[in-house]
């Protein structure tokens, strides 16, 4: 954020952590270390350490393993009895190919980007992120790297869309469509994989990306700014 | 309205005793969630903003009148999702058939299928988490609205509006519906019933309600109306 590396005071800023205490993230409330749970809003306090990354990595490997049938099931089945298309199976890249087949370019580039480009950059941030974290870092390095989390954090549920397609298409069945659409096993595995790495990147601390910065050392905030 | 903590960073010495807060025991202070920098709490002025001195996020935006607002938008959150739930949301013909149906009827269909799961998991994230958090919302806010003491659980309940807010997907269904008419468009006529309508002002709604939501000035309500937090007192509390 441009605005707040403007305003940033030229003196290094204490943080709850070097102060010797515990900030909590679900409210901001700050205690002595050895509290456990915020009494303020019966969040656990989290030390902003390495350790926390376990959980991270465990969701991101869950929702890497459900990503890859995934891509490869169909994620749906169609059966047009009287249609032009007859019985069609399509993955998530056909169904893409096929919606441009069609000539809807636009739809198509937003399943695209929604369904392919969004899970795999999400993959790659939220590991990049997690391998850098708490390692030394400029104020540039670390603002950059809190933008990506934002990012992350901000676009991953909209990798949904496909799912709520295929709900949508099958529901219209029940409508009395005269053709079938069935979900393929990839909407349910699409699904768990958005959903472990929305876990995933929830379950990154943030505070990490600024423990590198060496805030007292000669070489802090004072030099860069 | 409520007063909120302005937030002022901190870039002292370790044991700076200024007036109005303890770095010993945290009191009076704010971390910031993005980057833990330590913020001193002071009254802020509705309408000003304020931002992290380190990351730059934000860290309190107080609004005047919010929490009316806030509750309002809850109460019609309710409202258009019932809407939602029971008028026709899709509307298709194809060779003289013909029909319309509600979310409310698909569920029903779908209900002793091996999709179950799937739809259940969809209606969950669609209708029921956008209606649970305006629950949540209004059960913490109705009593700090009127200036009485938050009920039993209060901040709890706060914690886990918050908490549920990415799972509340009513905006990306509605483009999932957008996608579904596209894909569609070929094999039949597809018309939008009211119910779709009614997710759109769903996203205004929760737009309008995000801008008037300040999760500082909330917890600091709920601590200035003396919240008795699950049964544990605060221990050498910076309960003021
Ligand atoms: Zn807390
Ligand atoms: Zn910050």
């Amino acid at each position: 954020m441009t605005a707040g590396a403007d305003e940033a005071p030229l003196a290094p800023v204490m943080t709850a952590h070097r102060a010797g205490l515990l900030g909590c993230r679900s409210c901001g409330r700050v205690w002595p270390q050895d509290h456990a749970i915020c009494d303020r809003c019966g969040a656990a306090l989290v030390p902003p350490d390495r350790r926390g990354l376990q959980y991270v990595w465990a969701w991101w490997l869950a929702g890497l393993v459900m990503y890859v049938p995934a891509n490869l099931f169909p994620m749906m089945r169609t059966q047009t009895f009287a249609g032009l298309q007859g019985s069609s199976e399509a993955t998530i890249l056909e169904g893409v190919v096929e919606l441009m087949h069609y000539g809807n370019y636009d739809i198509a580039i937003i399943v695209f980007v929604a369904s392919v480009i969004v899970p795999m950059a999400k993959f790659l941030s939220i590991a990049w992120l997690a391998m850098v974290a708490g390692r030394p870092a400029t104020v540039e390095q670390a603002h950059t790297r809190l933008k990506i989390y934002e990012v992350v954090e901000f676009i991953g549920r909209w990798s949904m869309i496909d799912v709520f397609v295929v709900a949508i298409l099958s529901a219209l069945v029940q409508l009395g469509f005269v053709a079938s659409i069935h979900p393929g096993p990839a909407a349910v595995s699409f699904a768990l994989s958005v959903a472990f790495t929305m876990l995933s990147a929830q379950s990154f601390d943030p505070r990490l990306i600024w423990r590198g910065l060496p805030l007292r050392s000669r070489t802090d905030d004072q030099g860069k700014d | 309205m409520l007063p909120c903590a302005l937030l002022q960073g901190v870039y002292l010495a370790p044991m700076d005793t200024r007036d109005g807060f303890d770095l010993t025991t945290g009191r009076g202070l704010m971390a910031c969630p993005r980057c833990d920098a330590l913020h001193v709490e002071e009254e802020l002025d509705a309408g000003e903003t304020l931002r992290c001195v380190r990351c730059g996020g934000l860290l309190a935006k107080p609004r005047g009148g919010a929490f009316v607002q806030l509750i309002a938008l809850s109460f019609t959150t309710v409202v258009l999702m019932m809407g939602a739930i029971f008028f026709p949301f899709l509307e298709i013909s194809r060779m003289g058939f013909g029909n319309a149906t509600s979310l409310f009827g698909v569920a029903l269909a779908f209900a002793d299928g091996v999709l179950l799961p799937l739809v259940l998991a969809v209606m969950v994230m669609i209708v029921g988490l956008p209606v649970l958090r305006a629950f949540l919302l209004v059960y913490t806010l109705a009593p700090l609205a009127q200036g009485r003491a938050p009920y039993r659980h209060a901040a709890r309940a706060f914690r886990w509006t918050e908490l549920l807010r990415p799972w509340s997907m009513a905006e990306i269904f509605v483009i999932g519906t957008a996608v579904a008419l596209v894909k569609v468009a070929g094999l039949a006529t597809v018309h939008l019933g009211p119910a779709f309508w009614a997710f759109c002002a769903l996203i205004l709604v929760n737009l309008a309600s995000r801008g008037f939501m300040c999760q500082t000035t909330i917890w600091d309500a709920i601590e200035d109306a003396g919240l008795p937090t699950d049964g544990r007192e605060a221990v050498g509390g910076p309960v003021p």
